[in-house]
């Protein structure tokens, strides 16, 4: 069984990466946002589609002007990578998934970062730093696609 | 019942004072998730209002309402477009100090055209477009949105998970 970790920041991000949850049908699967109270209903949502939820993690939010949380969220991501091992590694963004994308690199997880469908005129900036650490760089806007990545394959919406 | 949401992260003074204004001359009640808020944000007179509430909650009252309020995040729409509620949105302005950068313009101006889905530029124009919406009872998006992302999507996301080295 693949062994993937699904993480985002909390608000749209995560939004956007429940409605991913049909690609890992029979995966064990772990999750982190930024945001602890999205358990509950991720597990309800989960078990109506037959999947489990091996764990969540919640981790400190962050942004790239608040410094301090940023260094914990990086600690925070980083520890949750090395404990759960991911065979895989998705995220919507934002750093929280930026730093999940490099510390899984480290320790060679496939990665995929998916941009958020927010940025239809120009990448996120994490989206910019992750992607070419990613092994597949998706946007979700075909205007933005290139043919070294990100590449574009549809959207959530 | 009117849902103003302006998100988790930065207050969003312009569009809670606008709602402020037209909730002073009007019955209906409204409540607002007005994010974190410093000690010179602006706080409501005439709803009741939180920095956050809980998915489950927020979930009740967004099914609850007629209308929705919001800043244009990805957030908003897609619970907008899957519960099939109206949505009013005003743009957070970078240049105003709202948020990190424009991105919220440019997808108030992508996602206009679907029905349900209305943006006000301004904060003046908040006001007459909530009693416009309300008065045509305004429909939500037309069709609920299904719950998961394009096939195509998942389908490559499932080929990259389930892929040999």
């Amino acid at each position: 069984m693949v062994r993937v970790l699904a993480i985002s920041s909390t608000g749209g991000h995560w939004v956007q990466l429940l409605r991913l949850m049909p690609a890992w049908d029979g995966c064990e699967v772990h999750y982190a946002c930024t945001s602890p109270d999205h358990e509950g209903r991720l597990r309800a949502t989960a078990a109506a589609r037959g999947q489990s939820v091996a764990s969540y993690t919640s981790v400190t939010d962050a942004n790239r002007w608040a410094k301090a949380r940023l260094v914990r969220q990086m600690l925070e991501v980083g520890a949750l990578v090395l404990r759960v091992r991911p065979q895989v590694i998705i995220t919507t963004g934002a750093t929280a998934g930026y730093f999940a994308i490099r510390a899984g690199r480290l320790l060679g997880a496939r990665t995929c970062w998916i941009d958020s469908i927010a940025n239809g005129e120009e990448l996120s900036l994490s989206g910019e730093r992750a992607g070419p650490h990613a092994d597949l760089f998706l946007t979700q806007w075909p205007a933005l696609a290139c043919a070294d990545g990100p590449h574009f394959h549809g959207a959530v919406l | 019942m009117i849902f103003l949401t302006v998100g988790t992260q930065e207050p969003f003074d312009r569009l809670v004072r606008a709602v402020d204004l037209w909730a002073a001359t009007h019955d209906i009640p409204v409540f607002g998730q007005l994010g974190r808020l410093n000690s010179n944000s602006y706080r409501p007179g005439n709803f009741p209002f939180e920095s956050f509430i809980l998915a489950d909650e927020f979930q009740e009252r967004l099914e609850s309402s007629r209308l929705m309020v919001a800043h244009a995040g990805m957030g908003s729409i897609i619970s907008a477009l899957t519960l099939g509620k109206p949505l009013l949105m005003m743009p957070r302005r970078a240049s105003l100090g709202e948020h990190r950068n424009e991105h919220q313009l440019a997808t108030a101006a992508r996602f206009a055209g679907r029905p349900g889905l209305h943006v006000a530029a301004e904060a003046d124009a908040v006001g007459p477009l909530i009693d416009r919406l309300l008065a045509a009872d305004s429909a939500g998006p037309d069709a609920q949105l299904p719950p998961h992302a394009a096939p195509e999507l998942i389908n490559t996301l499932k080929g990259f998970i389930h892929a040999r080295r």
